[in-house]
C-alpha cells in the first residue's frame, strides 16, 4: 500500500500549494505503468485529505497509456504492460509515456 | 455537487464552445464561477526524490557504494548479508541499515556476524523511504571507501517507487518462490541493477526451472545482471561479492566524475 504514502504526498502538496485557500479539486497524472493503482489512491485520498485544505475537494486521475520507443529499430508503440516487446523481438525499451505519477494542477474555492 | 464535472461548487455547464466532457479532467478550457487553477506539474514523489538525492551526495562525497536489497519476506536478504561479511573480510568495510516493520532481529543478526547496523522500524509502513535512510546514515555514520547494505522492507511491490540515493538495487529471489515471479512483479524486477536467485542448494528438492525464471528476469529486464547463490552453502557467493567489489570501485570513481 505505497499508495497511502502517496496519497500523504498529494495532499501535503495540494495544500502547500494552495496557500491557505481552500481546494475545489486536485487533477493527478498516474500513468499505466507508474507502478501506482489510482483505485487505492482514490480509496486514500477522503480519509487523507480530513482535517486539511483539500477536505472535500474532487479528485481528477487522467491516466495515460504505456508506450514505447524501440532501442534497436526506432518503432514507437503501445505497451500495456512491463512485458511488452518489439515486433523485431528487441526488449530494450525507452519508455516514453505511462510512467507519469504527477500532480498537474489544483483548483481552488473562491474566496468568501 | 456538480454532477457533470464532479467539482463541489453550483455553476453553469452550458458554455459555449464544443467540448466534450467524457475525460473528467479538462478544467482549463472552460471558466468556473469559483475556480482559480494553479498548474503544478508537479512530481507526487519530489519530495522523497529530494532526499534520496541528498543521499547519493553524501554517499559520493565519502565515496561510499550504497545498495538497496529488495525482495519477499523470507527470499534470503539477511541470510545473504550475513554471509557477506564473512566473504568480504572488511574489503570494503560493511555496513547495514535493517528495515522491518518491527523488531530488531534482523540487526542483532548482522552485528553478531561482525558488521555495524541500524535497525529502522517503519510500524505499519511498507517500504524504507529516503528520509528514513538519511537517519539511519546519521546513526551509522559509514566511513569513506565502505560500502553500505540497506535491506528494504520484505514486499516486492512498495519499495521499486522509493529511491533512497542507492547505486542500486539488487533484487533477490528465491528458488522456493517460483519462476515467474519477475512478470509477476515486473515493476520490481524493472528496476533491479542485479537480480540474485537464492537458495539455489535447495534446487534438487524442486521442479524449479532457472533457464525459465532467467527468462523471465530477461523478459522484464534484459540489462540486470544476474546472480545464482547459496548463501547456506556458500556456492555462488564469491561472484557475488566480485560484483559488488566492481560497484564499490565504480563508486569511488564515479565520485569524481
Amino acid at each position: 500500500m505505497h499508495e497511502l504514502a502517496l496519497t500523504c504526498s498529494i495532499v501535503e502538496m495540494a495544500e502547500e500549494a494552495a496557500e491557505g485557500r481552500r481546494v475545489a479539486r486536485v487533477t493527478l497524472v498516474i500513468g499505466k505503468l507508474s507502478g501506482a493503482m489510482t483505485d487505492a489512491i482514490r480509496f486514500c485520498f477522503d480519509e487523507v485529505a480530513r482535517g486539511t485544505a483539500v477536505e472535500g475537494a474532487a479528485l481528477a486521475i487522467v491516466e495515460p497509456e504505456g508506450r514505447a520507443r524501440c532501442d534497436e529499430c526506432g518503432a514507437e508503440f503501445a505497451t500495456p504492460d512491463l512485458l511488452a516487446h518489439c515486433r523485431c523481438g528487441s526488449f530494450a525499451l525507452t519508455r516514453t509515456q505511462g510512467e507519469e505519477l504527477t500532480i498537474r494542477s489544483i483548483e481552488l474555492e473562491e474566496a468568501a | 455537487m456538480c454532477a457533470i464535472c464532479g467539482c463541489s461548487g453550483e455553476h453553469d455547464h452550458s458554455h459555449g464552445h464544443d467540448h466534450s466532457h467524457d475525460h473528467g479532467h479538462h478544467h482549463h478550457g472552460h471558466e468556473h464561477a469559483h475556480g482559480t487553477l494553479v498548474e503544478l506539474e508537479a512530481r507526487i514523489l519530489a519530495k522523497n526524490d529530494a532526499l534520496a538525492q541528498k543521499n547519493r551526495g553524501w554517499f559520493a562525497g565519502r565515496e561510499i557504494l550504497a545498495l538497496n536489497l529488495v525482495g519477499a519476506p523470507g527470499a534470503g536478504k539477511t541470510a545473504l548479508i550475513e554471509r557477506t561479511i564473512a566473504e568480504l573480510g572488511g574489503e570494503p568495510p560493511l555496513f547495514v541499515v535493517e528495515g522491518d516493520q518491527a523488531t530488531a532481529n534482523d540487526a542483532e543478526r548482522i552485528r553478531a556476524a561482525g558488521a555495524p547496523v541500524v535497525q529502522l522500524n517503519t510500524g505499519t509502513g511498507c517500504h524504507l523511504d529516503a528520509a528514513m535512510v538519511a537517519r539511519g546514515l546519521s546513526e551509522l555514520r559509514p566511513p569513506s571507501g565502505s560500502a553500505v547494505l540497506i535491506e528494504n522492507v520484505g514486499n516486492l511491490v512498495c519499495p521499486a517507487l522509493f529511491d533512497l540515493g542507492e547505486h542500486a538495487k539488487v533484487v533477490l529471489f528465491s528458488v522456493t518462490e517460483g519462476e515467474d515471479k519477475p512478470i509477476k512483479y515486473p515493476h520490481m524486477f524493472n528496476a533491479a541493477g542485479l537480480v540474485v536467485l537464492s537458495k539455489i542448494d535447495l534446487l534438487p528438492h524442486l521442479d524449479f526451472s532457472v533457464g525459465r525464471a532467467l527468462d523471465h528476469v530477461r523478459a522484464v529486464n534484459p540489462d540486470a545482471a544476474i546472480v545464482q547463490l547459496s548463501a547456506r552453502t556458500g556456492e555462488g557467493v564469491a561472484e557475488w561479492c566480485a560484483w559488488l567489489r566492481r560497484q564499490a570501485a565504480a563508486a569511488r570513481d564515479s565520485a569524481f566524475a
